[in-house]
């Protein structure tokens, strides 16, 4: 059986990691998976999201509908058919 | 006996009245004391505390202020007359209790109970205000708070721009800008707040100029200076709200953390190129999560953009900056529910608000229990 597809919205500051695109729809049974997915061969984008233990980085942020992935169970957390992943990642611009 | 003797007497063998002396120990145990007389009648005096309500308005606006009719209203006029009618009306309206004040405000004023001058707009503000005072929910009492009411603005560029315009123009009545920069023609394509005939000038004067050329009526205050640990809490000390149009993360923690410290709410926004995020951090401790619940820290300078490549469309700032300004009325005013325990998220491309849920972390370094967030300058990390 194939994983559903999740689409992922990106933040503006990591869009260069995927053509430009602002949303991209990836394979993923669970929000590791989605994301590991994402970052399949590009190392430095992957490093942008995961420590070098495989853990999400600090300042990375990632939401399952409108709640943040580590109040559901971090990156195991399952992703539903059809669910939107919004990653996202600190703004400063004023 | 004239209609109009014939008709009290009857009211007052109906209406319940009260002396002076026991209105103001009802006032005091929770009743409402509603000054019915005209607003030129009550501009040079009313009861402490009373709710000023002119006759021709009190069905209309009543509930907005007293919305329980189990809760008993005191109706006080110049005399005692006008008060009995209104209560009639009151009582037809659903309330259940309502009193009439025996000898109204001269008893009122000869009792030597506590009396106070409302504040009063003046013609050009009444005309200035107009369409604020015609909305019930600001109204001359809210329009009173708003220029009571003194903000700090950090950064007079993007997002300081709008933000300072619209709550100028608002009457908040004392504006203070902080900033440390020059107006460069390249700021010009979104910092509407200046203009090629400033070029050159100091941001804080240059915004101070436009700002008492909006609205000369208040005060804005100007530090050209840029926030840092050691100055912040002067800096930001005194103010109702405070709003973060910086343009930098080290500010923006450092702002967070001064808030905390000041229990000072944080209007939080940050742009870059077609994206915006808007949020309401903090205030009173525990009050509201923080930025810090967000983004417990800043990324390692590596991982940040260089500043170089950080972009905007010059209307960006406008979206976003006009969303803090209503949030920062709305708090100011204390109406509807601020944009807190959120942020929304603005994809101009696309055309699109989302909203995702900010929980307050019960290991924040700066707002959970207990929590004394330390004030440091962050080494500068562009970040977008």
């Amino acid at each position: 059986m194939t994983n559903p597809d999740v689409t992922i919205r990106m933040p503006t500051p990591l869009r260069g990691f995927v053509g430009g695109r602002d949303q991209v729809t990836v394979p993923g049974a669970t929000v590791r998976e989605a994301l590991s997915a994402l970052t399949a061969g590009q190392e430095a984008f992957r490093d942008r999201l995961f420590t070098a233990e495989g853990d999400l980085r600090r300042f990375v942020n990632v939401y399952l509908g409108r709640d943040d992935v580590r109040r559901l169970g971090g990156l195991e957390a399952a992703v539903p058919a059809g669910a939107t992943l919004t990653l996202m990642v600190a703004l400063a611009g004023g | 006996m004239s209609l109009k003797d014939r008709r009290l007497s009857d009211l007052r063998a109906r209406i319940p009245e009260v002396t002076a002396v026991d209105a103001l120990a009802l006032q005091r145990g929770g009743a409402r004391l509603v000054d019915v007389r005209e607003d030129e009648e009550t501009a040079t005096g009313t009861p402490a505390g009373a709710l000023r309500l002119p006759r021709g308005f009190l069905e209309l606006r009543i509930e907005e202020k007293a919305p329980d009719p189990a809760l008993p209203v005191l109706l006080m006029c110049a005399g005692g007359t006008r008060s009995l009618f209104a209560a009639e009306d009151l009582l037809r309206l659903g309330y259940e209790d309502v009193r009439s004040v025996a000898g109204g405000f001269s008893a009122w004023k000869a009792a030597g109970l506590p009396v106070e001058v409302p504040p009063q707009l003046d013609a050009a503000q009444r005309e200035r205000y107009r369409r604020h005072l015609t909305m019930p929910e600001v109204g001359e009492a809210g329009q009173h708070k708003l220029l009571r009411s003194r903000v700090a603005l950090i950064g007079a560029g993007g997002l300081g721009s709008p933000i300072a315009l619209y709550l100028a123009a608002a009457g908040v009545g004392r504006l203070t800008l902080i900033d440390d920069d020059r107006v460069e023609r390249s700021n010009l394509q979104r910092q509407i707040l200046h203009a090629e005939s400033r070029l050159g000038q100091r941001k804080v004067e240059s915004g101070r100029a436009a700002l008492l050329d909006l609205n000369p009526t208040i005060e804005v205050v100007s530090h050209d200076t840029r926030l840092e640990a050691a100055n912040v809490l002067d800096l930001l000390a005194g103010h109702d709200v405070v709003v973060d149009g910086s343009d930098n993360l080290p500010t923006r923690y450092l702002v967070n953390d001064a808030c905390l410290r000041l229990g000072v709410p944080n209007v939080y926004g940050a742009i870059f190129r077609f994206e915006g995020q808007v949020s309401v951090f903090g205030g009173a401790p525990g009050a509201r999560p923080c930025y810090r619940c967000l983004f417990p820290e800043p990324p390692p300078a590596e991982y940040a953009p260089s500043c170089a490549e950080a972009g905007v469309l010059g209307v960006l700032p406008g979206v976003i900056g006009t969303i803090m300004a209503a949030e920062t009325i709305k708090l100011l005013l204390g109406l509807g529910e601020p944009l807190a325990g959120r942020l929304l998220l603005y994809d101009g491309l696309r055309g699109e608000f989302n909203e995702i849920a900010v929980a307050a972390d019960p290991d924040c370094p700066s707002c959970s229990h207990g929590a004394r967030p330390e004030l440091s300058d962050i080494a500068v990390v562009c970040g977008g």
